[in-house]
């Protein structure tokens, strides 16, 4: 594959087209399978410094060294088939197909969503591009007096390295697990943020906002630091089924937040039925600092997922909030990890799964606190709703407490709407699919106020749909 | 067309023993009936077969509500085509408050499209829960969960009150109720007393009887009902105990 200037010209970021977009016109294939020259391809296609360059290289050497985690779940796992995967997909190679194409149901999804209508031809793979400069401008004025620094993750490997590079990998090393090393080998697009000491982001940021092809990846990398005593609110995702050709997908999330700073990370996601979502996602907790990641996970072939807070300074603070629906043919395997690592340090960890028909939810969690510390506390509570006998559910808590200075709870359950119920309330006039989804959505009512509003509305109605389907 | 809910020569089975063995009993529009009947004679059963309970097993006769073949429907579709049943044990619905319950029902009921009028709709509720001294903290409560046996009660009442059935089935709405509460719930049914709306009162005890006075009291003992009469019949019930007309039966 040559790599002319002109190609090279071409993919470069537009200054002038503001921070928040790529460049319409470029297209690179990168084949399939990975190598060292698919690495050597990503690199060039984003100018990327040569550490960047080397950091790809090491973690492609991780990744075909370690073995697939057979310790976790599944053994679905060994159906990856990774040389099939094309690893840098730019825009050209994007699949597109017309409106008339996407699947009814797809679209009566987005109608019985209310996904509006001009980010329903993006979801649908029908454009490549959501242009919402419009919708993101005032808040990216807003964001820019105050010093906030919101880009993608090229952009900010090369344009802030002095700001990034300090914690880029350092909260989830390559190593740390199999799909670790592959995003760091391969990753493209995911955000890049910083927020300055003592600056309270008013509003959520948005993933949604910036929405083009790269940003959807499949190996994004976002990496957030919070300053000293600042906050922000992150959301990515959103409730509509994306209409994936693609079936691997394997993120790599890190946050870190300094002293008394406060980090929310909201993810709504709805996978159809043949991705494998295999994410990491870990936060990194200064003295006195809070991190929250508030998750739900809908569809997929098989998720894998355990949002962690590394509680590294006294009195910090991690939660994992978290709603998993598995449908026919699906697993959602998600928990959470709580490291505590100083005195006086708090986690909570409140997990609800729903199976419906043969989906399977499993809860994995680990709650690690060593004898050395002080006054530390964990709270873990997992719920799980079955829809019917055929559903399965298992959870593992593991929970390492070592001393005796620590105070911990752990609570779980299991149960399943019950004829009665779906009758008492068929007798009240709902039908049975109503009643199903009303006791759904009960169910998980108190995280789902956790949300922002509208992405309550949307799980609501989502809920509704998943629900109508599994009924006769 | 026969304004009644009529009940014809029914059979039912669970696990095939027959639990109502050929029951017939026709509730016109505008009457309160009343049934009575040792534990386990299927008065229960009687009121969930009526609603639609896939449980149990019709092995023949038929049930008419104004005409329609209420046995062909839905539980759903019989519950908005106007049959009403407070439980004798009301179920809990975990997370879902009970202003959202109530206003999901009477939605299922509008025509597609159409959206529930928020404010009319929590003026209505409000309205009712006041007549039913419900206090209003009730309104953001989990259905039923939680609640005290008698609050259960009322909250049946509040429902049936809400969704204004032209049929309503009582089982045993009585039971749990302290006697302060037993007047209020039955001003509340007396209050929706209409010539368009028929009742049928499942009770063990004639006091539910000295306020919701009945048109017709039937005895029900083992699947049958084998013994009708106007509201006398209670109180001579209270007095002599199923004994009596046991041994009657007997005769
Ligand atoms: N689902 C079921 N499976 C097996 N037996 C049942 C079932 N439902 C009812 N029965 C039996 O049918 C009989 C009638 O029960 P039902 O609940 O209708 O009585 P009831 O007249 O309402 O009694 P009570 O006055 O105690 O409420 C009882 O013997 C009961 O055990
Ligand atoms: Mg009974």
């Amino acid at each position: 594959m040559p790599h002319d200037n002109a190609t090279l010209e071409a993919v470069s970021i537009d200054q002038s087209e503001g921070n928040f977009s790529f460049p319409e016109a470029y297209s690179f294939d990168a084949g399939y399978g990975l190598s060292e020259t698919v690495i050597d391809y990503i690199s060039d296609a984003k100018q990327e410094a040569e550490w960047v360059r080397d950091f790809r290289k090491r973690a492609l050497k991780i990744f075909l060294d370690k073995p697939m985690p057979t310790h976790w779940a599944s053994k679905d796992l060994e159906n990856i088939k990774f040389d099939e995967i094309r690893y840098y997909l730019a825009k050209g190679q994007r699949p597109t197909r017309s409106w008339d194409e996407v699947p009814d149901d797809v679209k009566q999804t987005f109608e019985r969503l209310g996904i509006p209508e001009k980010e329903r031809k993006f979801l649908a793979g029908v454009e490549a591009q959501f242009d919402s400069e419009a919708a993101y401008s005032n808040v990216k004025e807003e964001l820019e007096k105050q010093g906030v620094i919101f880009v993608n993750s090229t952009e900010g490997l090369r344009e802030h390295p002095e700001l990034f590079r300090k914690w880029f990998g350092k909260v989830i090393p390559t190593g740390d697990n199999k799909f670790s090393a592959l995003n760091s080998a391969v990753f493209s697009g995911g955000s890049f943020i910083y927020v300055p000491p003592g600056v309270k982001v008013g509003h959520p940021l948005q993933a949604y906002f910036r929405i083009n092809a790269e940003n959807f990846g499949q190996f994004e990398r976002t990496l957030i630091i919070v300053d000293e005593g600042a906050e922000v609110t992150y959301m990515e995702g959103c409730t509509a089924p994306k209409f994936e050709t693609a079936t691997l997908h394997s993120a790599v999330v890190e946050l870190v937040a300094m002293k008394d700073a406060k980090i929310q990370y909201i993810t709504v996601q709805n996978w159809s039925n043949n991705v494998f979502n295999l994410v990491t996602k870990r936060g990194l907790a200064h003295e006195n600092a809070e991190i929250r990641w508030i998750d739900c996970n809908i569809g997929s072939r098989l998720t894998m997922k355990y949002p962690g807070v590394i509680m590294k300074g006294r009195k910090a603070r991690g939660e994992v909030i978290s709603i998993a629906l598995a449908n026919d043919g699906q697993h959602q395997d998600t928990g959470a990890k709580m490291i505590h690592a100083a005195d006086e340090t708090t986690s909570n960890v409140v997990s609800k799964s729903i199976s419906v028909g043969k989906g399977r939810s499993t809860y994995r969690g680990q709650v690690h606190i060593p004898k050395h510390l002080k006054g530390c506390k964990n709270n873990t509570e997992c719920d799980a709703l079955l829809i019917n006998s055929q559903s399965r559910t298992d959870t593992y808590p593991a929970i390492t407490v070592r001393g005796n200075q620590h105070a911990t709870q752990h609570e779980a359950s299991v149960s399943q709407v019950s004829e009665d119920q779906i009758f008492y309330m068929q007798q009240r006039g709902l039908s049975e699919a109503e009643a199903m989804s009303l006791s759904v959505n009960g169910f998980v009512n108190d995280l789902v106020r956790e949300f922002p509003m509208e992405y309550s509305v949307e799980l609501k109605r989502l809920i509704d749909l998943e629900m109508e389907g599994s009924v006769g | 067309m026969n304004q009644s809910l009529s009940i014809n020569d029914l059979h039912v089975s669970v696990d095939g023993t027959e639990i109502i063995k050929g029951l017939t009993l026709d509730i016109p529009k505008g009457e309160v009936h009343a049934i009575m009947g040792p534990n386990g004679s299927g008065k229960s059963t009687l009121a969930k077969v009526l609603a639609g309970n896939e449980e149990y097993e019709i092995t023949g006769g038929s049930v008419l509500m104004d005409g329609q073949d209420l046995l062909g429907m839905e539980i759903d579709e019989r519950s908005r085509a106007g049959l009403f049943l407070a439980f004798q044990y009301p179920h809990e619905i975990p997370g879902v408050s009970n202003a959202n319950f109530l206003r999901a029902a009477l939605q299922a009921r509008l025509p597609k499209g159409e959206e529930i009028d928020a404010v009319a709709f929590y003026k209505q509720m409000y309205a009712r829960m006041d007549e039913l001294e419900m206090d209003r903290k009730f309104t953001g409560r989990s259905v039923n969960e939680g609640f005290s046996g008698g609050e259960k009660k009322r909250n049946e009442i509040l429902q049936m009150m809400m969704l204004e059935p032209t049929y309503a089935i009582l089982d045993e709405t009585d039971s749990g109720l302290d006697i302060d509460a037993l007047r209020i719930v039955s001003q509340g049914v007396n209050a929706m007393r209409s010539p368009e709306r028929g009742f049928l009162v499942i009770t063990h005890y004639q006091r539910l009887l000295d306020y919701i006075v009945p048109d017709k009291v039937h005895v029900m003992f083992d699947g049958r009902i084998i013994r009708s009469g106007d509201k006398e019949l209670a109180l001579e019930l209270e007095e002599k105990g199923y004994d009596w007309v046991k041994e009657e039966l007997a005769a």
